[in-house]
């Protein structure tokens, strides 16, 4: 039972704690391993290894991998629901307060800046991605060639999915995952890993 | 169907099929969220983001929130929270209790290297979306590009840049109404 609380509270610690995204919770994570031993450092390392090759969001399934190793499935739960209570808590009271604020002009006014600001985070993270995806930057190092500083057929490949999913009327309107998918297989078929 | 029953089941399946974080999933939100159930507007979401880029906790569950509660009160949110969150305790568990190098194995690395080129596309596509409906004149266009380049090229945090663009919008609207 101790186990069990200890794993709540250590969560809702991280979930009250850590702002901005999954990642931002990997201070909490190390944090909590010195402190309990739950887990080595190395164990973290796949965690997130395996966090970000799964799908949904970074910082819960971190959480639900640390509840799992630590205490199985109801680890896994108990922790996860101790990393979204706070979120659940805060962001229930200030949509109550938009909600009664709604027609304030400070609020709308600070919706003008937050939307173009909100655009733009979101475009950086992109970029990032973007980068990740199509320069080898290691490899160019290593080589000193440009020609291996971009990957050929990663830009071929997004040069596609760019067609099919915003120019072609005939497949644009399908859902992401469908998208999603394809990539997933041509990414195994032409070893898009180098693995 | 029941209003409950379908934020769970729709929260979830965006969970299930979001790789790579919370921005990771925008585009299954605007599909899901605004264009399929309109239960939000592509603004609404840009608003969610925004606040939940500043506020304690994992950007993709405070939207969830927001969202399960503008559709359905706070029994919503809830319920929306625990749907996106379903899946990755099914998947993470499965995978913790049977396949222990999981993230090693080559088809897993070589198919998520293929799905990062996809998510880099739609995030694309979303921010275009986005942009149409935030980018409206020359002041909006100026926090678009300071935050974009600021955030792209230095490490500072989203509250910074978030509360700073909420201020200038106040500030700027002000000025917009004293000139008048």
């Amino acid at each position: 039972m101790m186990i069990y609380l200890q794993l709540f509270f250590e969560f809702f610690k991280a979930g009250l704690f850590a702002i901005g995204g999954g990642m931002a919770t990997l201070p909490f994570l190390y944090d909590i391993s010195d402190k309990t031993g739950w887990f080595t450092y190395g164990q973290l390392a796949d965690m997130v290894a395996i966090s970000e090759s799964t799908p949904g969001p970074i910082g819960v399934n971190m959480a639900t991998y640390v509840g799992f190793t630590t205490a199985g499935v109801p680890g896994s739960v108990i922790a996860t629901l101790g990393l979204i209570t706070p979120s659940i808590i805060i962001i229930l009271i200030i949509a109550g307060f938009l909600k009664a604020f709604k027609d304030s002009k400070y609020v709308q006014n600070a919706f003008y800046g937050l939307r173009p600001a909100s655009a733009g985070l979101i475009a950086a993270a992109g970029f990032s991605v973007f980068l990740l995806v199509l320069l080898d930057l290691d490899a160019f190092a290593a080589s000193g060639n440009f020609a291996d500083l971009v990957s050929i057929p990663g830009l071929i490949l997004m040069a596609a999915l760019y067609y099919f999913t915003a120019v072609c009327k005939k497949t644009k309107g399908l859902h992401p995952v469908v998208f999603i998918a394809a990539s997933a297989v041509i990414g195994i078929v032409f070893r898009f890993g180098g693995v | 169907m029941n209003q409950y029953l379908d934020l769970f089941l729709t929260f979830a399946r965006i969970g299930g099929l979001t790789f790579g974080g919370g921005y990771a999933m925008l585009p299954m939100l605007q599909r899901e969220v605004v264009e399929k159930r309109g239960w939000a507007s592509e603004e609404e979401l840009m608003d969610y983001y925004a606040i939940g880029q500043c506020t304690p906790g994992i950007i993709a569950v405070n939207t969830a929130t927001f969202i399960g509660q503008r559709t359905a009160g706070i029994a919503g949110g809830i319920i929306a929270t625990l749907g996106v969150v379903f899946p990755s305790l099914i998947i993470i568990s499965v995978i913790a209790a049977f396949i222990q190098n999981f993230a090693d194995l080559a088809i897993v690395q070589n198919a998520f290297a293929g799905i990062r080129v996809c998510v880099c596309v739609l995030i694309f596509n979303a921010v275009v979306k986005l942009w149409k409906k935030s980018v409206i004149d020359k002041p909006t266009l100026c926090i678009f590009l300071v935050i974009f380049i600021g955030s792209a090229a230095f490490d500072i945090s989203p509250i910074i840049f978030v509360l700073l663009a909420a201020l200038a919008g106040i500030l700027l609207k002000n000025k917009e109404a004293a000139a008048k």
